[in-house]
């Protein structure tokens, strides 16, 4: 009896295995399992700094002392601050301007390289240099450009007998925005110019050749094809382009430091300015925080605005 | 601590009797046997963050005399540079993180941002001022709070007016003056000849803040007073800007982008006439193989700078100090490299091979060879003599460095030179600007 009974458990034990290996092979376990990696990176590289970021903007935290919450006080100060609100100006200029020229330039360029040219890929490749020298050094070849007694723009056109005196790129507030925004251009324009060639090259040519055949002018299949075709692209590379050129600090970090007169701040360089060398990092880190609803704004457009289908069909709301 | 009292008391008690001795005579002597040391920690090895080199002479005989400690004292030290303006974030992040170098050439007010993360220097600092002269008022400024020494000031890049002989001479004037209206009046006649002056009015941390706050001193303006109260718009501070403003009409164009290194290379391309720099511009030249640089340097000369209405030096220099952290394992392994390079052996040939880039805050180096044997180094002797520090004459703390860091002064004499603001609209809104930082 006793060995019938251990013969029917047997199988029975081989069958249910334990609760913990049970969980091991669930299928939502394995999931969690390779989400982990992830999950880990996500939260200690970006939700972390985030949340300290956003918990810093609460604090008078200054630079070696931990400081204590102190509400929206820093949010405050800063909104009867003129610096602050000149670079939140100064932000948007560059942003707007910079990213509408580098859209135009860009989708015009990405065109023509989509068309059979000679030396189509060396002239891909030189395309993309701006994009893949360091924005550091060509920074640093701007600020020689653009120098009050150095550039070569002024000693051409003084040469060509187009000016009498030197250009002051930079010492004047009106000329240092327009040249800090014509550099982020210059660097921009592949990244969405080469971006938006991949996405012209997933267009299938037989909507064209049915295009050709209704007719089409080669301005009806810009509009009818090939745009609506490309705007989900756009719409990503807008968005990152948007986002690029929001934050940018290097280019003016290194061209102006804010200056003239705190003409060229962008709030990513006044919060540097104000946390860092200033000491004050309750204070940076609420300019930090103060770009993110504008951020969203840009992202939550391109993503819902664009990528409409009523919009890309070329309709309106 | 390795350093027993008993060797303290006896090194304590040696050079208060010389500095004692020497006080009856009006003048302060370094005592013959006056010796410190401190051990260091077995296993010590040491890291040193500073920022990069000048001139090339500074580092090669900083990392020399690193090189002699090491072998007196069998501890290594691992040198760190770093371009000078990124030394304030990186040792900023150090203070906040509790990791990183254990000593750090910082500058300005740095001490004074964090000081509780600070080894306290007293006696190092206490025995270097008692046996070399005593440190200079502002040395102490920097260096002290609370009556506790928490930097051990190496000195100053000092600022001169950097100009040429002959264009000075042709403008009439024998040397480049130090009087505020002789300043004006040659700026016209260089500008009328042909060789403008340049300074800079741009975000440039060293040279705009210099200048500047010297002249804004000079007419008696100030940030705040003694209390910390901000007391920047006033007559005073109108009437500096009001001289910037018509100096800035003698300047060659382009001056409110300058950055540090623009006067530079417009006074190497003989451009200017005079600008206000360190000794690293004649430096440059002086080295340099090109014919054109060497006569240059040859008709390169330096002037103190001007002294105002106030009647005395009222100068500001980018001024550095040594840190030494907390969460370093090994504090006196660090004071005695800091105790090492201070020493006259050391410091002297050191400030030698740098020409004086570096100008030194204990009073006995005024008789450094490097003041007599280069005579162009001479008018850079006395600068942290003349110097004010950041913030005067309120306070070194979060508030002074915050000001200096958002350009207040600087933006404020480049409104009124640009026409932007009127000078007393430009000094009502700078002192509205001090008053976020100097708030309670």
């Amino acid at each position: 009896m006793a060995v019938d009974v251990n013969q029917r458990r047997a199988p029975a034990a081989i069958e249910q295995p334990g609760r913990l290996k049970r969980l091991s092979r669930s299928k939502g376990m394995m999931s969690l399992w390779f989400m982990m990696p992830a999950a880990t990176i996500l939260l200690l590289f970006l939700a972390y700094p985030l949340g300290l970021g956003v918990w810093l903007g609460f604090t008078d935290a200054k630079i070696g002392r931990s400081g204590v919450f102190i509400g929206l006080e820093n949010y405050a100060w800063l909104f009867d601050d003129p610096v602050f609100w000149l670079a939140v100006f100064n932000t948007f200029l560059y942003t707007v301007v910079a990213s509408i020229v580098k859209f135009g330039l860009g989708l015009w360029l990405a065109l023509i390289l989509n068309h059979h040219l000679p030396f189509k890929a060396i002239l891909r490749a030189v395309v993309l240099l701006p994009w893949i020298v360091p924005t550091v050094l060509s920074a640093i070849a701007f600020w020689w450009i653009y120098d009050a007694q150095f550039s070569i723009i002024s000693w051409t056109l003084v040469k060509l007998g187009i000016l009498t005196e030197y250009i002051d790129f930079l010492g004047d507030p009106a000329n240092a925005r327009a040249s800090v925004i014509a550099a982020n251009i210059w660097r921009g324009i592949p990244f969405v110019a080469i971006t938006l060639l991949a996405g012209l090259q997933t267009i299938p040519q037989s909507l064209y050749e049915a295009a050709v055949i209704d007719g089409a002018s080669p301005w009806q299949r810009f509009r009818y094809v090939t745009f609506p075709m490309l705007t989900p692209i756009i719409a990503v590379v807008m968005t990152f382009s948007v986002l690029f050129t929001f934050t940018d600090f290097q280019l003016i970090y290194v061209l102006t430091r804010g200056g003239p007169l705190n003409a060229t701040h962008l709030m990513a360089t006044l919060s540097f300015q104000r946390a860092i060398p200033g000491g004050q990092l309750g204070e940076g880190a609420a300019i930090a925080v103060s770009m993110i609803p504008f951020l969203l704004a840009a992202i939550l457009f391109s993503y819902f605005g664009l990528q409409r289908r009523r919009w890309q069909q070329g309709g309106s709301d | 601590m390795s350093f027993t009292r008993r060797r303290f008391l006896q090194t304590s008690s040696a050079v208060a009797a010389g500095a004692a001795g020497s006080q009856l005579l009006g003048v302060r002597r370094p005592f013959a046997q006056d010796t410190m040391s401190f051990e260091p920690e077995p296993g010590a090895e040491l890291r040193l963050l500073r920022w990069s080199k000048f001139v090339q002479g500074d580092e090669d005989m900083w990392i020399a005399n690193t090189k002699k400690f090491t072998e007196q004292t069998g501890v290594p030290v691992r040198i760190d540079n770093e371009s000078w303006e990124d030394v304030r974030p990186k040792a900023a992040v150090a203070a906040n993180v509790g990791s990183g170098p254990d000593v750090i050439l910082g500058w300005f007010d740095d001490p004074h941002q964090y000081p509780d993360k600070l080894v306290p220097l007293t006696d190092l600092a206490e025995y270097l001022g008692n046996k070399y002269g005593g440190w200079y008022d502002a040395a102490q400024k920097y260096g002290m709070r609370d009556g506790e020494w928490i930097g051990l000031p190496l000195g100053a890049s000092g600022a001169r007016m950097v100009y040429r002989q002959k264009w000075v001479q042709d403008a009439g004037y024998e040397e480049f003056p130090t009087d505020y209206q002789e300043v004006l009046d040659i700026a016209k006649k260089l500008k009328a000849n042909g060789h403008p002056m340049g300074m800079a009015l741009g975000h440039g941390v060293g040279d705009a803040n210099g200048w500047t706050h010297t002249i804004l001193w000079g007419f008696g303006g100030k940030m705040v007073d003694e209390d910390n109260n901000v007391v920047l718009n006033s007559q005073e501070t109108v009437d500096a800007l009001e001289y910037v403003k018509e100096l800035y009409q003698s300047f060659i164009p382009g001056t409110l982008s300058w950055l540090d290194p623009n006067n530079n290379k417009v006074y190497l391309a003989g451009d200017i006439g005079a600008t206000n720099n360190g000794i690293s511009v004649w430096y440059a030249a002086k080295n340099s193989e090109d014919p054109a640089m060497q006569a240059i340097a040859e008709d390169t000369y330096h002037a103190e700078m001007p002294v105002g209405p106030v009647g005395k030096p009222t100068e500001l220099h980018l001024f550095t100090q040594a840190m030494v952290f907390k969460y370093s394992k090994y504090p006196n392994a660090a004071k005695e490299y800091l105790r090492f390079m201070w020493e006259k052996e050391q410091y002297e040939p050191w400030q030698l091979a740098a020409t004086g880039y570096i100008s030194h805050p204990l009073a006995d180096y005024a008789n450094n060879a490097v003041w007599t044997e280069i005579p162009k180094s001479t008018p850079y002797r006395d600068c942290v003599k003349n110097m004010l520090w950041n913030g005067y004459s309120g306070d070194l703390s979060y508030a002074s460095a915050a000001a200096m860091a958002d350009y207040i002064i600087v933006d404020m004499f480049a409104q009124a030179a640009a026409g932007e603001r009127s000078p007393k609209e430009a000094a009502e809104y700078a002192a509205r600007r001090a008053e976020r930082y100097y708030r309670v």
